[in-house]
């Protein structure tokens, strides 16, 4: 095993043991219990921008496919009054599916082409929802969900967001570190060469973006029961680009990287309540400064010294 | 269906000098300014404060938002994207970067303008009326006459200038091949310096033009950009003229989308419209194939 990948393993880990054991210490208080969880949802859908990433596609629909995920629990959940546990899974499977439909078509577009239609894809999945008349309840949205667990207790949803989160950390790990990942890793560095070393080039994107939109969609149905409630709002291109900053602040070349990033801001921006109504600026002046001083991330800090020294 | 025409071909000359400013910084740079919208925003506040709150004469504000662009095009390119440029390992970090200045513009404008929507008074007045509106005439006020003109007048001006002139025909040739344009004498730091500052100030003239029909605010910046996107993609990223069948298109689209569907649903065919047409012409209409 690589050192980097060591590293990874040894953070991932940690960070999982951290979080487990953390409710203990903080003794049950809502509000610190329900940051953690909002990063541990923003952490399993930016896992699957960071996928896409590790195919050399920038994603920024993945908020559309978390708010397929959260309408698809939304409209289980209300209108057929099945149970969250179905719900959850039948989420990622329908995100995914879209994923793959939409995916096989728009893959072929690469760089600047692709990022730009995923954007206009947010967008056009949003208005779809505003518009579904009836069956999704337009710009009112889906509220008053059941939440998953009886009882006054925040435990069992914190431990479901951190259960979800490492089952994300695991897709991501198994994904990146077996012979999938190194395909994925081949097109990047040159799709053209790759295809001409007989990778079925097609499938392959259309099979890392799937996992990508299931991830999201579990994130949007995870969301939506957190929150108890889904608008055609509560996921847009801004959070598409907040899954992308997540990403990038942690490092694109550690699987633990995304999740570092989403509990690294938004751990921060707690911290920083007061100044609130500053917070997407502050988000704005961060990413420049991270793309100029930070351009590998967080995560390859130490790396970054090793290589020199 | 007169009406509809004539929204259409004012909305279409306006998004065509939205998209060649997007256009012309993508093809002297590879880079998508996410910013765009964000310019255009920041030029409809210059035209709004000179010319709606302190009375200077519009024909001052409008060259005054250009410039204003220019220079924020000038110092972008210098601070942010041109050591970006320089160091990046992953062509990712050149297109966060514009996705990080075009957060920091529209919540700077939220910081400082505050989220009202503004308006100025109008420059001309009165309408034109063609034939019996009840019965399928038509209305072109005064106000989007003059966009209108401007907006070809300012596309003619590039134009030519691009064609014509020495540092017109230095950008065509970084655009081509920048390595090629080196060698043959041409300064290409300063040209896309240019480049960019002209894309700006194009975004500026847009915005400062349009302000006076429909006002502004902090939040329209992602709206417009997400246009531009569309019109360049369907014209072909970095062509001038795929830029100007673009914008054409998309604001006959909208205008016809408008006058037949309630509200959002039109942009919603918009984008599934684009999303089919680019499955089967990936490079848009005159686009070349690149990577």
């Amino acid at each position: 095993m690589n050192p980097l990948k060591k590293r990874d393993l040894a953070i991932a880990l940690a960070f999982l043991a951290v979080l487990a054991v953390l409710p203990l210490a903080l003794g049950g208080s809502r509000y610190l219990l329900s940051v953690l969880m909002n990063c541990a949802g923003l952490s399993l859908i930016a896992f699957g921008v960071w996928i896409t990433f590790t195919i050399g596609r920038i994603n920024i629909c993945q908020a559309g496919f978390a708010l397929i995920g959260g309408y698809t629990t939304g409209i289980v959940l209300s209108r057929y009054g099945l149970s969250f546990w179905v719900a959850l899974p039948l989420s990622a499977l329908v995100s995914a599916l879209l994923g793959a439909v939409v995916g096989s078509f728009i893959l072929k577009l690469r760089g600047i082409y692709f990022s730009m239609l995923t954007i206009c894809l947010t967008e056009a999945i949003r208005l779809a929802f505003l518009n579904g008349g009836d069956f999704t309840q337009g710009s009112k949205g889906i509220t008053g969900l059941p939440q998953p667990f009886g009882g006054d207790s925040a435990l069992p949803m914190y431990y479901l967001s951190i259960v979800l989160l490492g089952l994300g950390l695991w897709v991501t790990w198994r994904v990146h570190y077996s012979r999938l990942g190194r395909i994925f890793r081949a097109m990047r560095l040159n799709e053209d060469l790759a295809e001409s070393f007989g990778t079925n080039v097609w499938r392959y994107r259309v099979t890392a973006f799937a996992i990508a939109c299931a991830l999201g969609g579990l994130g949007g149905s995870y969301f939506a029961v957190f929150t108890q409630s889904v608008y055609p709002q509560s996921f847009t291109v801004e959070h598409s680009i907040y899954y992308m900053l997540f990403c990038f602040l942690g490092g694109l070349e550690f699987v633990s990287g995304a999740m570092i990033g989403a509990f690294a801001l938004t751990i921060l921006f707690e911290l920083l309540s007061q100044f609130q109504q500053y917070q997407t600026l502050i988000y704005g002046v961060l990413m420049i400064g991270v793309i100029l001083l930070l351009p590998n991330g967080l995560m390859a800090i130490r790396a970054a010294k090793e290589a020199r020294s | 269906m007169f009406q509809v025409l004539i929204n259409g071909a004012v909305l279409g000359s306006v998004y065509a000098l939205i998209a060649l400013g997007l256009t012309m910084v993508f093809s002297i740079m590879r880079v998508v300014n996410f910013a765009h919208g964000q310019m255009y925003m920041l030029g409809a506040f210059v035209v709004y404060y000179l010319y709606g709150e302190y009375g200077l004469p519009f024909y001052v504000a409008l060259p005054a938002a250009a410039a204003v662009l220019a220079v924020v095009g000038v110092l972008f390119n210098r601070f942010f994207f041109q050591p970006v440029l320089a160091t990046a390992t992953r062509e990712e970090n050149s297109m966060l970067m514009a996705v990080g200045t075009a957060l920091l513009l529209e919540n700077l404008a939220l910081t400082v303008f505050g989220e009202k929507q503004r308006g100025v008074p109008a420059v001309v007045d009165g309408a034109w009326i063609f034939g019996d509106v009840a019965e399928g005439g038509a209305i072109l006020t005064y106000p989007n006459a003059m966009v209108a003109l401007l907006s070809v007048v300012f596309i003619a001006g590039l134009l030519a200038f691009v064609q014509y002139t020495r540092p017109g025909r230095a950008l065509r040739a970084v655009a081509q091949d920048k390595e090629a344009a080196r060698l043959q004498g041409v300064d290409v730091k300063a040209t896309t310096t240019l480049g960019f500052a002209i894309g700006a100030a194009l975004a500026g003239l847009a915005g400062g033009l349009l302000v006076t029909v429909y006002g502004v605010n902090s939040g329209v910046g992602t709206n417009i950009s997400t246009k531009a996107f569309i019109m360049i993609m369907i014209g072909g990223a970095g062509v001038t003229s795929g830029a100007i069948v673009g914008g054409v298109l998309l604001g006959f689209a909208e205008a016809i989308g408008y006058d037949l569907l309630p509200g959002s649903l039109t942009y919603l065919l918009i984008f599934v419209g684009m999303i089919v047409f680019l499955v089967f012409k990936p490079n848009g209409l005159f686009g070349k194939p690149w990577g």
